[in-house]
C-alpha cells in the first residue's frame, strides 16, 4: 500500500527556500565544472590536493556541524519557549562558525607562504574559488546567526518564521561544506 | 491618472517613441548595407549607421525608463511629483542633447566630431555604445541628477513601497555605472573591464530593476491581486538578478586578458540569469491567472505577458547558448551575438517601455481606462507583427551565426571573415525582410494613436 506524503509544514518563508535551491544550483554548475575540469587534468588535480590538510578540512567540518548541531537546537529551545537557552545555543553556533573562519585562514597563509594563489594552476583556481565563495556564504550566515541571536535575547520575540528561515540558510552553508570537502580534500 | 504631475511623463514617452522609429529606419539602412557595402556611401557609413542605431536605441529607453518612472512614482508615492517643472526642463535638455549628438553623427566625421566637441580635454569616445561626445555624456549625467533628485523628493514626501524603491534602485544604478563611461584608462584590457560596467550592470543588472518594478506596477493595476503578493515576487525576483547578474559580468571576460578563473566564475553564475527572467515569466502569467478584474485595458496586458515572455527567450535562452566559456571560445563576436542582442532589447527592454506606454497613455490622454476596442485591435496588430518579425530576425542571425562560427572558425580549412560574409548573404537578406516587417508593425504601433471609437469597458 502506498501511503500518501505527511502534510509537513515547511520550516520558514517559502522565499527562503527559493534563495537556498538557487544557491545550491550555483554550488551544483561549480561542482560539475569542477568534476570536468578533474577529469581532463587528473594529475595536475592529485598532485595540488596533496598539498591540503585534511587534518584542518575535518576540523572545519566538526566545527561547520557542530554550528548546525547548536542552530538546531536553538530553533528547539525557541519553540519550547525557553528563549534563554535558544539564545545560548544560537552563541554558541557563532562561535563555532568562528573556528571555521580561524582555520580557513590559517589554511590560505599556509598556502599564500608556499607561493600558490588563485593563478598557481586550475586546481588552486577551483579551490580558492569554491571556498572563498563558500566563505562568503558563512560570514553572511553569521552575520544572519548574530542578528537572530540579539533577537532571541529579547524575552519577548517571537519571529519563529524568520528564525526558521536563517536557521535554513545556515544548514544549507552547512550541507555545501560536506559536499565541498571531500570534493576537494579526499577524493583521489 | 490619479495625480495631475503624472503627465509629465507624455513628452518623454512622445519622444521615445520618435526616437524609436529613428532607430529602426538606421536599423534597415545597416541591414541593407550588410549585403549592398556602399548603400548610401559616403553620405552614411556602415560605422555611422550603427553608432546611430545604437545610440538612439540606449537614448529612447532612457527616455521610456524616465518618463515610467514619472508616471510609476507619484501614483505609487500618492503624492504630486516634487517638481513639474524641472521634469520638463530636463525633457527639453536630455531631448536637445540627443537630437544635436545624431545630427553631430550625420554631420561631420566622427573625429572631427571628437574634436570641436572637446574630446581630448577628457577623452570618453569612441566605445562601442558609448560613442556619444563627452559634453553629451555629461548632459545626461546633468539630466540624471535632476531627475534623480525629483523623484527622491517626491518618494521622501510620500509613501514608500517596494516598488518605487526598486525603481529607484534601478535609477541610481543606472546613474552610478554610467560613471564608469568617463573613465578611460590607457590599457585595453582595464578599458574593456570597466566599459563593461557600463554595458552589462546596465542590462543584466539595474535595468532588470526597473523592469520588475514596471512589470509589478502594471500587474498590480491590471489584475488587482494583492500588493503583498506581488512584491514578494519582485523581492525574489530582483535578489536572483542581482546574485546572477553581477558576478555574471564574468562571461565578458573571456578572451579578453583577463585571469583565467573568469571563465569559470563567468560561466556558473551567466548560466544562472536565465532563473531570473523565467520567474518573470512565471510571475506575469500566475498574476493574469489570478486576476480579481477585467482591466479594459487588454493590450496592456498583452504587451505585459509579451515581454515577460520574450525577454526569457531573448536574454535567457539566446544568452545562454552562448555564455558557456568553451561555447563561446567559438561563438565570441559573431552574429550569435547580433541575434541575442536584438531579441534581447526588444523583449526586456523595448518591450516593457511600450507596456507602461500602453497603460498609461489612455490615461494621460484623458480616457477612463483604456483606448477604444478599435485603437486595441491595431496596436494588437503591432504587437504580433514587432515580436514575430523580431523572432524571425533572431531566427535569421541565428543562421548566419551558426554557418558563420562553422566556416570561419571549425573545420580543417577555416575560411576568412570576408569570404564567409559573402556565403551567408542569404540570412543578411531574410533578416532585412522581417525587418522591414518589423518596421511596418512600428508604423502601425504609431498609427494605433490616432485610431478614435468609443471607449472600451471591460
Amino acid at each position: 500500500m502506498i501511503k500518501t506524503a505527511s502534510k509537513i509544514p515547511l520550516p520558514g518563508d517559502l522565499a527562503m527556500w527559493v534563495l537556498i535551491l538557487a544557491e545550491l544550483s550555483v554550488f551544483a554548475l561549480l561542482f560539475i565544472t569542477y568534476a570536468v575540469s578533474r577529469q581532463l587534468n587528473p594529475e595536475l588535480f592529485f598532485n595540488g590536493q596533496q598539498l591540503l590538510h585534511p587534518i584542518a578540512g575535518s576540523l572545519i567540518t566538526i566545527a561547520l556541524l557542530s554550528a548546525s548541531f547548536f542552530v538546531a537546537q536553538s530553533v528547539n529551545f525557541y519553540h519550547q519557549v525557553k528563549p534563554r537557552l535558544a539564545a545560548a545555543s544560537m552563541w554558541l553556533a557563532i562561535l563555532c562558525g568562528l573556528v571555521y573562519l580561524v582555520i580557513k585562514n590559517w589554511e590560505y597563509q599556509q598556502l599564500i607562504e608556499q607561493g600558490i594563489g588563485l593563478s598557481t594552476d586550475s586546481f588552486f583556481t577551483y579551490y580558492y574559488l569554491l571556498t572563498i565563495f563558500h566563505m562568503f556564504h558563512v560570514i553572511l550566515g553569521l552575520g544572519l546567526l548574530t542578528y537572530v541571536a540579539i533577537n532571541l535575547m529579547k524575552e519577548n520575540w517571537r519571529e519563529g518564521n524568520i528564525l526558521e528561515s536563517i536557521s535554513s540558510y545556515w544548514h544549507m552553508v552547512d550541507l555545501v561544506w560536506l559536499i565541498l570537502f571531500p570534493l576537494l580534500y579526499l577524493v583521489h | 491618472m490619479k495625480f495631475q504631475s503624472q503627465s509629465v511623463a507624455k513628452p518623454y514617452f512622445i519622444a521615445a517613441i520618435a526616437l524609436f522609429v529613428g532607430q529602426i529606419i538606421f536599423g534597415l539602412v545597416m541591414g541593407l548595407q550588410y549585403v549592398i557595402g556602399d548603400f548610401l556611401f559616403p553620405a552614411i557609413p556602415f560605422n555611422v549607421a550603427r553608432m546611430v542605431h545604437t545610440n538612439l536605441l540606449i537614448i529612447w529607453l532612457l527616455f521610456g525608463f524616465m518618463g515610467s518612472a514619472y508616471y510609476l512614482i507619484p501614483e505609487e508615492s500618492e503624492t504630486e511629483l516634487f517638481s513639474p517643472k524641472l521634469a520638463i526642463a530636463l525633457f527639453w535638455i536630455f531631448l536637445a542633447a540627443a537630437v544635436l549628438t545624431v545630427i553631430g553623427y550625420l554631420a561631420v566625421p566622427y573625429a572631427t566630431l571628437a574634436h570641436i566637441t572637446g574630446n581630448d580635454y577628457l577623452p570618453t569616445m569612441g566605445r562601442e555604445f558609448l560613442e556619444m561626445p563627452t559634453i553629451t555624456k555629461v548632459g545626461v549625467v546633468i539630466v540624471c541628477l535632476g531627475f534623480l533628485f525629483n523623484i527622491c523628493m517626491t518618494v521622501l514626501k510620500g509613501r514608500k513601497t517596494a516598488i518605487s524603491m526598486i525603481m529607484i534602485m534601478g535609477q541610481v544604478g543606472l546613474a552610478v555605472f554610467f560613471l564608469f563611461s568617463f573613465y578611460n584608462p590607457e590599457n585595453l584590457i582595464l578599458d574593456k573591464i570597466f566599459w563593461w560596467w557600463v554595458v552589462h550592470l546596465w542590462v543584466e543588472g539595474v535595468w532588470e530593476l526597473i523592469m520588475g518594478s514596471i512589470l509589478a506596477f502594471v500587474l498590480i493595476k491590471t489584475t488587482g491581486v494583492d500588493r503583498e503578493i506581488i512584491e514578494k515576487w519582485l523581492y525574489m525576483i530582483i535578489a536572483m538578478a542581482l546574485i546572477t547578474g553581477i558576478l555574471g559580468t564574468g562571461h565578458h571576460y573571456f578572451w579578453i586578458g583577463t585571469p583565467e578563473y573568469w571563465q569559470i566564475i563567468g560561466s556558473v553564475f551567466s548560466a544562472m540569469e536565465p532563473i531570473p527572467f523565467f520567474m518573470m515569466t512565471l510571475f506575469a502569467f500566475n498574476m493574469v491567472n489570478q486576476r480579481r478584474r477585467e482591466h479594459p485595458n487588454k493590450v496592456a496586458v498583452l504587451w505585459a505577458l509579451g515581454t515577460a515572455v520574450m525577454a526569457f527567450l531573448g536574454a535567457g535562452v539566446w544568452g545562454f547558448l552562448h555564455t558557456l566559456a568553451p561555447v563561446n571560445y567559438f561563438t565570441h563576436g559573431t552574429q550569435i551575438t547580433a541575434a541575442h542582442g536584438h531579441m534581447a532589447f526588444f523583449g526586456a527592454y523595448v518591450m516593457i517601455v511600450l507596456t507602461m506606454i500602453s497603460y498609461s497613455m489612455p490615461l494621460m490622454r484623458g480616457r477612463a481606462a483604456a483606448n477604444s476596442k478599435k485603437a486595441q485591435t491595431v496596436e494588437m496588430w503591432s504587437f504580433w507583427l514587432m515580436t514575430v518579425s523580431m523572432v524571425f530576425i533572431t531566427l535569421f542571425l541565428t543562421g548566419a551565426g551558426i554557418l558563420q562560427i562553422y566556416l570561419q572558425r571549425m573545420g580543417d580549412n577555416p575560411e576568412s571573415f570576408m569570404v564567409v560574409q559573402q556565403k551567408i548573404e542569404i540570412f543578411y537578406w531574410l533578416r532585412e525582410a522581417a525587418g522591414v516587417m518589423f518596421f511596418i508593425g512600428l508604423l502601425t504601433y504609431v498609427t494605433s494613436f490616432f485610431v478614435k471609437g468609443d471607449e472600451a469597458k471591460a
